[in-house]
């Protein structure tokens, strides 16, 4: 190919190129949530406004944002756990895996075994940490003891918690410190093998030596699950995401790369948010 | 110039007036000490009260044992106090007892913990605020009014349905005793539910579970202290309530497990023999009090059991 002199088809088919690794990557990174014209409202306040989004496998989405701006509203409403509030209603749609989740024909259960969720409070149940690990296998029908111990294993392994409670597995997961807490709640999550995990801040009750262990196993965990997590933490955002939302009001002000988006902000408002003029 | 003299008043500065109020302190003093001492004996009065009834019950008691031996008491199956040979056996009054607590515990238990569930887990809001007052105005209603419900309705129809039951017999208060001590399990279990956080509940819905399975197997486990405390203080009311059992049962002293008969609780040989003309000092007389006394032990028991299980099956979050 580089024998070819002349110029112009020398282009050509880097362009080519170019594009079967545009093409490739696409293959490798589909889409996994695409959001078009999502509008929510709570009663009659408009919380979300013409959110369109296309959030990729295998990366890690941040979304930033001061409060009250619809960063968790719109991470609730890709499982569907906006629904808990009363009154709220949405329009527009949002595609999981080429299905629109907010069809009413969706059931919520299987969606949301599908993605998981992390909350911003750890809330392991009130059991041991074994049952806290094994809840959502034996709900969805697994009940050999065999497979659960294992699971049991891989899911505390997989949340990198398995060598600091491996020996106290029938104690209470309230015995353990907020940052544990919150890795067992992972570790609960990844059980039943999800696709996607969605994290509601999940490190602001936490101290920083356990946001530290949370974000390297964020780290670990994006090369199996699709990660999207809201955080009001912008330095967080930085170092664990590959692209980051900035949402404002209720609206997506900017989507773009991670490096991106806090180097290089395209637009005026996420540029004052970064560098602290307000939020 | 009045501002002026206000000006002259407020040079004196806020440390200096309390440095002066402070020096008057003296009868704030006294009331610091004395009011404590004052709350004091108040709150004694209620263990006094316990120490007075039981030191009541325990000496006349004891009259009562000095003529019937405790044994007998205790497994006498026969209770015939006015008889030419005396009996004074407890069995058919604690069997009385027991009958009917069971069957208000059956009734109870299952409608008052779905009662619950439903206003803890599914009643929204709205539905919530006007269904639990109308709850707990069926526990405000006087026993007296459930007992003549008892035999006056309820019996006539449980007759129709099945006419071996006698007029007077132990079924008809059971069952109404049991709707009675519906709003205790139901507020009560309520409370324990719905003191479970909703972030535990989000955690469970959040893994792919029916709101259904979260209730049974969260929620409930996790308020299981309190919905046991609730049964067993409806039990020990059940066991203390008097006058449905009164009304509706009637005073044979039966010692069995028919459901159509009439039988006598504890509660009600207290009221038949105490309304009675029992001579001061006979034997029929001190029974009142060793029956008392039973039925005593028995509540205490129950509530002491309430608070224990409570505490050892407390799920903490």
């Amino acid at each position: 190919m580089s024998t070819l002199t002349e110029k112009g088809i020398k282009i050509d088919l880097q362009t080519s190129q170019d594009d079967k690794e545009a093409l490739s990557q696409i293959k490798e990174k589909s889409v996994i949530y695409d959001t078009k014209n999502l509008d929510l409202w709570y009663g009659n306040s408009h919380a979300l406004k013409n959110i369109n989004l296309e959030i990729l496998e295998n990366e890690v989405t941040a979304i930033i944002g001061p409060s009250g701006c619809g960063k968790s509203t719109y991470i609730k409403t890709l499982n569907r756990m906006v629904e808990l509030v009363p009154g709220v209603s949405t329009s527009g749609s949002i595609s999981y895996k080429n299905k629109n989740i907010l069809d009413k024909s969706i059931k919520v259960e299987d969606l949301r075994t599908q993605v998981g969720m992390v909350f911003q409070k750890p809330n392991p149940f009130p059991k041991s940490i074994y049952e806290n690990i094994v809840y959502g296998p034996r709900i969805h029908g697994i009940k050999k003891k065999a497979i659960l111990d294992e699971i049991v294993e891989k899911s505390l392994r997989g949340a990198a918690i398995w060598d600091e409670v491996k020996d106290r597995l029938h104690q209470n997961a309230y015995g353990l410190s907020g940052g544990q807490q919150q890795r067992i709640c992972i570790a609960r999550c990844l059980a039943v093998e999800p696709d996607v995990i969605l994290m509601d801040e999940p490190t602001s009750a936490l101290d920083p030596i356990s946001t530290l262990k949370i974000e390297e196993l964020m780290k670990e965990l994006k090369k199996q699950y699709t990660i999207i997590i809201v955080t009001h933490n912008m330095q967080q955002a930085a170092r664990i995401s590959d692209k980051t939302v900035f949402m404002l009001n209720g609206e997506v002000v900017e989507f773009s790369e991670t490096d991106q988006l806090f180097s290089n902000p395209s637009d005026k408002r996420t540029e004052d948010y970064i560098t602290g003029r307000f939020g | 110039m009045t501002s002026h003299s206000k000006k002259e008043n407020n040079a004196v500065s806020v440390s200096e007036m309390i440095a002066q109020n402070k020096q008057k302190k003296s009868f704030h003093n006294f009331n610091e000490k004395s009011i404590p001492v004052f709350l004091f004996l108040l709150a004694s009065i209620t263990i006094l009260t316990t120490i007075g009834i039981l030191y009541t019950l325990i000496s006349e008691a004891i009259h009562f044992f000095m003529e019937v031996p405790i044994l007998d008491f205790f497994t006498g199956t026969e209770l015939k106090p006015l008889s030419q040979d005396p009996q004074f056996g407890i069995l058919p009054l604690l069997n009385g007892t027991l009958i009917s607590s069971i069957i208000a515990i059956l009734v109870a238990g299952p409608i008052g913990l779905m009662s619950a569930i439903y206003l803890s887990e599914y009643a929204s809001d709205k539905v919530r605020r006007v269904l639990k007052p109308l709850l707990e105005v069926l526990a405000g209603i006087p026993t007296i009014v459930y007992g003549f419900f008892a035999f006056t309705f309820v019996t006539p129809i449980i007759r129709a349905i099945w006419p071996q039951v006698e007029a007077t017999n132990i079924l008809s208060p059971g069952l109404v005793m049991g709707v009675m001590i519906i709003p205790m399990i139901a507020s009560l279990s309520e409370d324990a539910m719905s003191s479970v956080p909703n972030r535990i509940r989000e955690g469970s819905l959040a893994m792919g579970t029916t709101r259904l399975e979260t209730t049974f197997k969260v929620v409930i486990p996790a308020a299981l202290s309190g919905i046991i405390a609730s049964f067993v203080l409806a039990i020990s009311r059940a066991i203390g309530e008097t006058m449905i059992v009164t009304i509706a049962s009637g005073s044979s002293k039966n010692f069995t497990f028919d459901l159509t008969q009439s039988m006598q609780t504890m509660t009600a040989y207290i009221v038949e023999v105490s309304g009675g003309e029992a001579p001061a000092g006979s034997t029929l007389h001190y029974s009142l009090y060793a029956v008392a006394l039973t039925l005593f032990a028995f509540t205490l028991i129950m509530n002491l059991l309430a608070k224990y299980v409570s505490r050892k099956f407390r799920e903490e979050y």
